[in-house]
């Protein structure tokens, strides 16, 4: 991974304005190259975020969304750590849940 | 009598084809990163190394070929006058005062793009193609009209860009539009390139460009304090042996010919710092 490379080396010496140029050329050229306003890459990622809540529960803080050049195409690298699954849709057809509960709260 | 039949010769390889000239294209969507002085010094190589050139000025409105070339009291006729139907093709080929197989044909001065259109550059390229072994295109700044008539008739484009954001961002703009007209790949040519910058982390390297761009080197040309009076005096660097910057001209020449050229260091103690280069570039400039 570039990225691990880059805050071992590039990093931990004082950053030179070529390494800089760098970083900016490469935000800027994802960004020009997805050509998504901001409003829709923000309203993308809580879609997708939305998706997941439905299956596990999220932790918030820890939500990472990246955009990442491959070769000239633009990725999204998400890191969307979970705690626990959400609660199991009311299983009708399995054993007796917890006597009285209704699917709420 | 130019007759279309041979027209069609060059096939995607790198080498000239006997039966037609190849059509390089030289642009950069910025301006003021060499662009005309790559064409002038890449078409005086070719030119030495004995292939038949003609240079083609598509910056109509803002010539400076001709310039640069040395060649600017010889015009009467340009481009535009060959579009017009006012003059011969050969009429507005100025020949060059040394070398005996290079043309230029310049652009008007006084009108504005809009007086080519992609389908005239691509009937004159074709004229032309038969009697040349290269057609190189100098593509004025911007992504317009241009842009695509310079662009139109290319077999091969040659992106120029500086070692700076604003270039390298412009450059992958005319890379993506290159891509969707099926012009592709084309191959960069990083001019201004000041080894002591690079070396201090000052500049961004070939190898941060070439990264950051996902296309092939062509030629690294050095920051050269020559290049000024060369354009000065109109006589292109690459007529000259002793500069750096020429020789780095008479590289790509090489390398549009088919050849193998090893890229010529940068700096001399390159040892470690191409090796990190390398780490992060990937590519290894």
């Amino acid at each position: 991974m570039p990225g691990f490379f880059e805050s071992l080396f590039g990093k931990s010496n004082k950053t030179t304005s070529g390494s800089t140029a760098k970083e900016r050329l490469q935000f800027i050229l994802l960004h020009d190259r997805i050509n998504l306003p901001p409003e829709k890459l923000e309203a993308m990622k809580a879609e997708i975020l939305q998706v997941i809540s439905k299956y596990v529960s999220v932790d918030d803080s820890g939500v990472d969304f990246a955009l990442q050049n491959r070769e000239r195409i633009p990725a999204i690298v998400a890191n969307i750590p979970f705690t626990k699954p959400v609660e199991p849709p009311d299983p009708d057809d399995d054993l007796p849940p917890l006597g009285s509960s209704r699917k709420e709260s | 009598m130019a007759s279309n039949t041979g027209a069609a010769g060059a096939s995607g390889s790198p080498k000239k084809s006997s039966t037609g000239a190849k059509v390089v294209t030289i642009t950069s969507g910025k301006g003021g990163v060499g662009k005309t002085t790559t064409t002038a010094n890449v078409g005086v190589a070719l030119a030495r190394m004995n292939q038949r050139v003609v240079l083609i000025d598509a910056d109509i409105g803002l010539r400076n070929l001709d310039i640069v070339m040395g060649l600017e009291n010889r015009i009467v006729y340009d481009l535009v006058d060959v579009v017009e139907g006012r003059c011969k093709l050969r009429q507005a080929m100025i020949k060059h005062k040394i070398l005996p197989e290079l043309y230029l044909i310049p652009a008007a001065q006084t009108r504005d793009k809009t007086a080519v259109s992609p389908a005239d550059m691509i009937k004159i390229a074709d004229q032309l193609r038969p009697e040349f072994d290269f057609i190189l295109i100098d593509c004025p700044a911007g992504i317009e009209r241009g842009f695509r008539n310079a662009v139109a008739p290319a077999d091969e484009v040659l992106i120029v860009t500086n070692p700076e954001v604003s270039a390298v961002r412009d450059a992958d703009r005319i890379i993506g539009l290159l891509e969707a007209e099926g012009k592709g790949p084309a191959h960069l040519v990083l001019n201004r390139a000041k080894a002591d910058m690079i070396k201090r982390g000052e500049m961004l390297s070939p190898s941060d460009v070439t990264d950051i761009l996902a296309i092939k080197l062509i030629g690294i040309v050095p920051e050269d304090d020559s290049v000024v009076p060369s354009s000065n005096s109109g006589t292109p660097l690459a007529m000259l042996d002793a500069s750096r910057a020429g020789q780095a001209y008479r590289n790509i020449a090489r390398r549009l010919m088919g050849e193998t050229v090893p890229f010529m260091p940068l700096e001399d103690n390159s040892g470690i710092f191409k090796r990190i280069g390398r780490l992060f570039g990937g590519q290894g400039g």
